[in-house]
């Protein structure tokens, strides 16, 4: 774990540098919306990584443009030894980026090859159940879209064999099939997605806020399918949730964004023991504890103001409106993720 | 040790949510076995959607109502002319003579040659059911090539609103950004223009254009205020449906399932098939239902006003135009054609009605 010298065989996924700006009209203006900015973060093969953060703070907007479901404004992609995205930028090696004489960013050639066959390698799971299940179509057809569009079968019979298999695989009652996605109650439906995702046999999918939408001892039994479907077929997942305590669960690692950047980064254990970054000991200080002899005890650090608006961002770090310990180098200029020993990075300059 | 365990419940807080554990026994506890797992596995009655917005369609009994009477109406403009010996521009005459005495008849009277001939040869005539017109033509198959022609005006504009809407509206719909807003500017702009006024001049203008087009094709049959009155409605009337089936489409494409199929790598067409038009079909086959009425209506207005199509054929409109002059002495030449616009009218509305509180899952 230690080890962090970036081979690109350790790695299944690496995120350099992404950026995902949506320009939002005012009036007349257009201002960009920094949804995410400047986020980097790698995946093993068969790991899970968790991805916290409190509302609107872009872990939505990460999964979706890594598999590009957005073009995202900047970054360089790679998955699996294969350049997925690379919009040319270059960076030195504290991640800033190399200006040339004239103070224009260096730009290398740009990158952005066919997503068609990547699709078949990454999938994702969605957060609400309720709307990401086709209304008019069966469970079968739900299934089978992705072994239709991928030509996964070579009969009818095949086709049918699969979906089944699949089925089986969620735990879903194969007499269901013929059946369409409202019949189902939640739990279920999230069952059919992950099938879904699951059909074209993917190494990677993201699982976007996947058991938010479910009640408790639901989310429990959709966890661990998730853990057990990794025990078997080796899969890496992207797990964004708000749940820390989830999180803490399933993860193998977790990153804390706060307002489109990544805050800290480490070992699930790790940042639940011992976390540096003042906002993730804010956000662990708000999980609620089961016991009430030690709740009572335990004191819950509460951040004052609201989170800035992601259309005004504050120079520097992003925290430090909030912040208890920033000082003037704070409103300079953003701390680069640092490791602190054991690959726990964290980006903060006094802490 | 049970009496211990009664005395400790006893004992505890008033408000506290302790269970009595000794109430249960270990066999309580036991984990569901599989079967026991699968009978909780309770799901209604698999129903399509289709199968599902008719059984619902069934139960309202103004829409069922709404069906007969046009399957009714339907089949007597088809079988009728089959039937009645008249034809609809054929001035009634006895022996190969006019017989000038059969203008104006009330219903089911005979003329005076009528009579004579009847009288004389013993043969029975086919009765003038509605009575005839003041050029003594028959007036009931009058009105059944009325409502056949009106009738397939109000369907096949309908249709033709529903072809150019359909790809207009999923185009601007589907693609977004500055593609639909050039093409909503568009539809902005012919909305914007008086319909009536549109209609009335390109009617004018198509009569004397379209005429040495058509001439020996199959649509010289229809008649050139026919197809001028096609050609209005789809130029003018696509533009509401365009807008419905835009607003639909930036309704559904920002549902999960859309970004689902994104991520699968279902290519444009087929997400536009297979997630996109299903969803809105419903509001498609509703929105079209209520298209034929207002088409229907706006062409007994146009005939009305003596735009529609040309003599001796007729339509609903016209028949009530002509029988204007004689208001006074036959108010039944004007109260048949109008009674019919109305009937059609009312049943399609009340069937369009129906059939979107069947099908809208909105509203359900």
């Amino acid at each position: 774990m230690a080890n962090e010298a970036k081979t690109t065989s350790e790695y299944l996924l690496e995120v350099e540098h992404l950026k995902q700006y949506f320009p939002v009209r005012q009036g007349f203006h257009t201002v960009m919306l920094k949804a995410v900015d400047d986020v980097s973060f790698a995946i093993r093969p068969g790991e899970t990584l968790g991805l916290v953060g409190e509302s609107g703070c872009g872990k939505t907007t990460v999964g979706r443009s890594l598999l590009r479901l957005y073009q995202p404004t900047a970054g360089r992609i790679t998955f699996d030894g294969k350049v997925l995205l690379d919009t040319g930028e270059q960076y030195d090696e504290n991640g800033r980026p190399v200006l040339d004489a004239s103070g224009k960013p260096v730009k290398g050639p740009a990158i952005e090859p066919d997503m068609f066959p990547f699709r078949r390698q990454m999938q994702m799971v969605f957060q609400d159940p309720y709307s990401s299940l086709n209304p008019r179509m069966t469970v079968e057809d739900i299934i089978g879209e992705p072994l239709d569009v991928h030509k996964l079968y070579s009969s009818k019979a095949e086709r049918r064999d699969k979906i089944l298999e699949l089925m089986e695989l969620v735990g879903l009652n194969a007499e269901h099939a013929m059946r369409y996605a409202h019949e189902f109650s939640g739990g279920q439906r999230q069952r059919i997605g992950i099938a879904r995702a699951l059909a074209v046999n993917p190494k990677f999918i993201v699982c976007d806020e996947a058991v938010s939408a479910l009640d408790v001892s639901i989310q429990a039994q959709v966890v661990n399918m998730f853990e057990e479907l990794q025990d078997k077929l080796g899969v890496a997942y992207l797990f964004i949730a708000h749940d820390l305590l989830v999180v803490h669960h399933i993860s193998d690692r977790i990153a804390v964004m706060y307002l489109g950047k990544v805050v800290e980064i480490a070992d699930a254990d790790e940042l639940n023991g011992s976390p540096i970054h003042p906002y993730t000991l804010s956000l662990l200080s708000a999980v609620p504890i089961p016991d009430p002899e030690t709740a009572r005890h335990s004191k819950r650090i509460v951040l004052e103001g609201d989170v800035p608006s992601p259309l005004n961002m504050p120079s520097g770090c992003p925290f430090r409106t909030r912040c208890r310990y920033a000082t003037e180098q704070c409103a300079a200029e953003m701390p680069p993720l640092s490791d602190r020993g054991d690959g726990h990075m964290v980006a903060c300059w006094n802490k | 040790m049970q009496g211990t365990d009664r005395e400790q419940y006893k004992k505890r807080q008033f408000l506290s949510a302790q269970i009595d554990l000794s109430r249960f026994n270990p066999s309580s506890f036991e984990k569901a076995t599989d079967e026991e797992k699968k009978q909780q596995d309770v799901m209604g009655e698999s129903t399509t959607f289709f199968r599902d917005g008719m059984r619902r369609l069934r139960k309202n009994p103004l829409a069922m109502g709404s069906i007969i009477v046009l399957a009714a109406i339907i089949l007597i403009i088809i079988i009728a002319p089959h039937i009645v010996p008249y034809s609809y521009s054929e001035i009634i005459s006895i022996d190969g003579k006019r017989d000038k005495s059969a203008a104006n008849l009330a219903p089911f009277e005979y003329s005076k040659m009528e009579q004579q001939y009847m009288d004389r040869t013993g043969e029975k005539l086919f009765p003038h059911i509605f009575g005839t017109d003041s050029l003594s033509r028959d007036y009931f198959i009058r009105v059944i090539y009325g409502t056949r022609v009106s009738l397939s005006v109000g369907v096949v504009a309908a249709i033709m609103v529903l072809i150019i809407g359909l790809l207009y509206g999923s185009i601007a719909g589907y693609f977004g950004g500055k593609v639909d807003l050039v093409m909503m500017r568009i539809v902005d702009v012919i909305y914007s223009l008086p319909d009536m006024l549109i209609i009335i001049l390109l009617s004018v203008v198509l009569d004397q254009t379209l005429e040495p087009l058509i001439t020996g094709t199959v649509f010289a049959r229809l008649g050139v205020n026919m197809i001028s009155m096609f050609v209005v409605f789809s130029l003018l009337y696509w533009v509401g449906m365009a807008r419905l089936i835009r607003g639909q489409i930036l309704t559904i494409k920002n549902n999960e399932y859309v970004l689902a199929a994104k991520c699968i790598g279902t290519k444009d067409r087929q997400i536009l098939k297979k997630h996109i038009f299903p969803n809105i079909l419903s509001v498609v086959i509703i929105t079209t239902a209520l298209q034929v009425p207002s088409a229907i209506f706006t062409e007994s207005y146009l005939s009305f006003l003596g735009l529609g199509v040309s003599a001796p054929l007729t339509s609903l409109g016209s028949l009530a135009n002509d029988a204007r002059s004689g208001l006074q002495s036959y108010p039944h030449r004007l109260v048949i054609p109008a009674l019919v616009i109305c009937l059609i009218v009312l049943a399609l509305n009340l069937l369009g009605d129906g059939l979107r509180d069947a099908f809208d899952s909105k509203l359900n």
